[in-house]
């Protein structure tokens, strides 16, 4: 029966790559053709997307050189060219450092806000800290900084100023809202139903559109708010309905059991809340709340339509000009690999949040 | 002798329809020991929710050491800070340690320093004997060692009175002894408390009054000996002869 293997423990399994592949790949006949058809495939894929998007490409060069290549390479010329209108937009071209050095403090941050060793209250001040900073870099007019007015603003600073921004101020936002819908007071709870209902039932693009066009209508003559401030807040009060969802999803997973605990040594109900109940509760839902955070993030492109020109709306700009309008794809590809870079850094980085925390081992 | 630090006077309760407790009258006297029995459904849980408020009564009078439990909110938490509970699925909190659930109420409710806090709460952990799991996460204690944290976080607060909802029924048989000899040892220590527990040896050695409720009602309040000598009441005969058969 035991074939000569050691008697207690199943057989050790053949190790190695050729192992695995013969054990998954190739372990019927009909795997194997399935196997070797779709490596067949994967290759010719391969072959073209290789030849266009490296061997065959244009990297240098003006418009013609890409005219020239007659679509049998990627026009990569288009990017050398118009790298700086995709990135910062209409934002006056010698003062473009000012955006650059904004995205690189913002990446910085980012990177120490990573380092669970500075989690701290002080940590949260910096970042207000820090956009007031931001905003005030971009915006000029102090420390002898030309003003840039924020009609100007675009690209990516523009994108991820509206998208952390809008992620940031939601998020307690939703936690609130949250609150309210599982309040025990009949008004708080019916604003709170009454508000995420309403948000959620209608799309963003229409709130954009209220936040720019009608909502001047309603304020007195003289007085007028921002475009920027109004599609930022736009995006909030959006992302907060969504958010408010998931994170009651995460309230009722959390066993009554723990606010009867948090009850009875008589913390009190925000107490309760902020110690006992949303630490867990918060937790639970990092995935779906990553995925608000996704949506939110590339949502933020659709302020195109109030005359903002965020990432994708900049690269839209650049590929208007005659010269280059043949090679749109290749911006296009160009600004998903960027919003590709953030959106997985925040996959990635929640999946270690989800792991790392909480029921932390110690050594 | 002194006034009664738990005092209920014809306390009823219902979930919507269901009557769960009728004109339940009881009053405890500092220190007491008081063991609570009876078939499951009989509203023991419930009445001694009733005392710290995680239940709302709808008629009659609770008052808690000076302190009568009404809608307000000052009044509530004044009475819970005085009264320490423990449950039977120990409701720990899974995010902290153990040592952070025994500090979090003394630093966030009396306002206590950090150090303090870890201090005092140091002591109790060692007082029920599991100082050396202070830095574990609760899903890393048995179920016996989470209980005696539940105690010590219970404590840290200083309470007048101590409220045990079965908090050994969850427990393995070889866990249940370890848990007891800690209640025992506080209840030696002169503290008031209310245990409801089907635990028939530990409420002889510990109770000065075993209160036996069917339906709702105090059926019978007795003495130990008394209580499991020469009980009374038909229906607290039958539920011994049950309890005491296994
Ligand atoms: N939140 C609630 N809503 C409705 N009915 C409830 C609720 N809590 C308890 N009950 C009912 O009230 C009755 C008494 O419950 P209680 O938990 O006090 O019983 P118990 O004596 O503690 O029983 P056990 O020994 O099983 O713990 C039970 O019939 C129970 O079904
Ligand atoms: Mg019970």
């Amino acid at each position: 029966m035991t074939r000569g293997h050691a008697p207690n423990g199943p057989p050790p399994l053949p190790r190695g790559p050729i192992a695995w592949a013969r054990r998954h790949l190739f372990n019927t006949w009909y795997n194997a053709i399935l196997t070797l058809g779709a490596l067949y495939l994967i290759a010719l894929g391969l072959k073209a997307a290789i030849g266009w998007i490296i061997v065959d490409a244009v990297w240098l060069g003006g418009s013609e050189a890409c005219h020239a290549a007659k679509g049998e390479g990627a026009c990569w010329a288009l990017i050398a060219e118009k790298h700086r209108f995709i990135l910062f937009g209409t934002y006056p071209y010698e003062e473009q450092w000012r955006p650059a050095l904004a995205v690189a403090l913002f990446v910085a941050a980012v990177g120490l806000s990573t380092w669970r060793r500075l989690w701290s209250r002080a940590l949260v001040v910096g970042w207000f800290v820090l956009f007031a900073a931001l905003a005030l870099l971009l915006h000029g007019g102090v420390f002898g900084l030309t003003p840039v007015s924020t009609e100007l603003w675009g690209g990516l600073p523009l994108t991820i100023l509206l998208s952390v921004i809008g992620i940031g101020l939601s998020l307690p936002l939703a936690v609130l809202l949250a609150l309210g819908r599982r309040s025990s007071m009949p008004l708080i709870r019916a604003i709170s139903v009454g508000y995420i209902e309403l948000v959620r039932g209608v799309p963003l693009i229409s709130i954009l559109f209220m936040a720019s066009v009608m909502f001047p209508l309603f304020l007195p003559e003289g007085v007028t708010i921002n475009k920027l401030l109004r599609a930022q807040v736009g995006i909030i009060l959006f992302s907060a309905a969504y958010l408010a969802e998931v994170v009651r999803g995460g309230l009722q997973a959390i066993p009554s059991g723990q606010y009867e605990a948090a009850d009875a040594l008589g913390l009190g109900y925000w107490r309760k809340m902020r110690l006992v109940i949303l630490p867990q509760a918060l937790r639970l839902v990092i995935p779906p709340m990553v995925n608000s955070f996704i949506a939110t993030f590339k949502d933020t492109s659709l302020v195109i339509i109030i005359g903002l020109y965020d990432l994708l709306g900049a690269v839209r700009t650049a590929t208007n000009d005659p010269l280059w309008r043949a090679f749109t794809t290749e911006g296009y590809i160009f600004v998903a690999a960027i919003f590709f870079v953030f959106c997985s850094f925040m996959s990635r980085y929640s999946r270690r949040l989800e792991q790392g925390a909480g029921e932390r081992r110690p050594q | 002798m002194s006034a009664p630090i738990i005092e209920l006077r014809q306390v009823h309760k219902w979930f919507a329809r269901f009557h769960v407790l009728r004109a339940i009258d009881l009053s405890v006297k500092a220190g007491e020991r008081i063991v609570i029995c009876g078939p499951s459904g009989s509203g023991k849980s419930t009445l001694i929710r009733c005392i710290n408020r995680l239940e709302t009564h709808q008629k009659g009078t609770i008052i808690v050491d000076g302190i009568e439990l009404t809608e307000r909110t000052r009044d509530i938490e004044a009475v819970r800070r005085k009264v320490g509970m423990v449950f039977q699925q120990f409701n720990l909190f899974p995010h902290l340690t153990a040592l952070q659930n025994c500090t979090l109420a003394p630093i966030w409710v009396q306002g206590l320093p950090k150090r303090a806090a870890e201090e005092a709460a140091m002591r109790y952990l060692e007082r029920v004997r599991i100082p050396e799991q202070a830095h574990k996460y609760p899903g890393q204690l048995s179920g016996g060692q989470q209980q005696r944290v539940a105690i010590a976080r219970a404590l840290c607060l200083n309470p007048k009175i101590m409220l045990f909802d079965e908090p050994t029924s969850a427990l393995d048989p070889e866990m249940i002894k370890e848990v007891l000899d800690v209640i025992v040892e506080l209840a030696e220590s002169g503290m008031t408390m209310l245990c409801v527990t089907h635990e028939m040896g530990f409420a002889r050695r510990v109770a000065d009054r075993v209160i036996f409720m069917d339906e709702g009602e105090i059926v019978e309040a007795a003495p130990p000996e008394r209580f499991f000598g020469a009980p009374e009441n038909e229906r607290t005969r039958q539920f011994l002869s049950q309890v005491l058969a296994h």
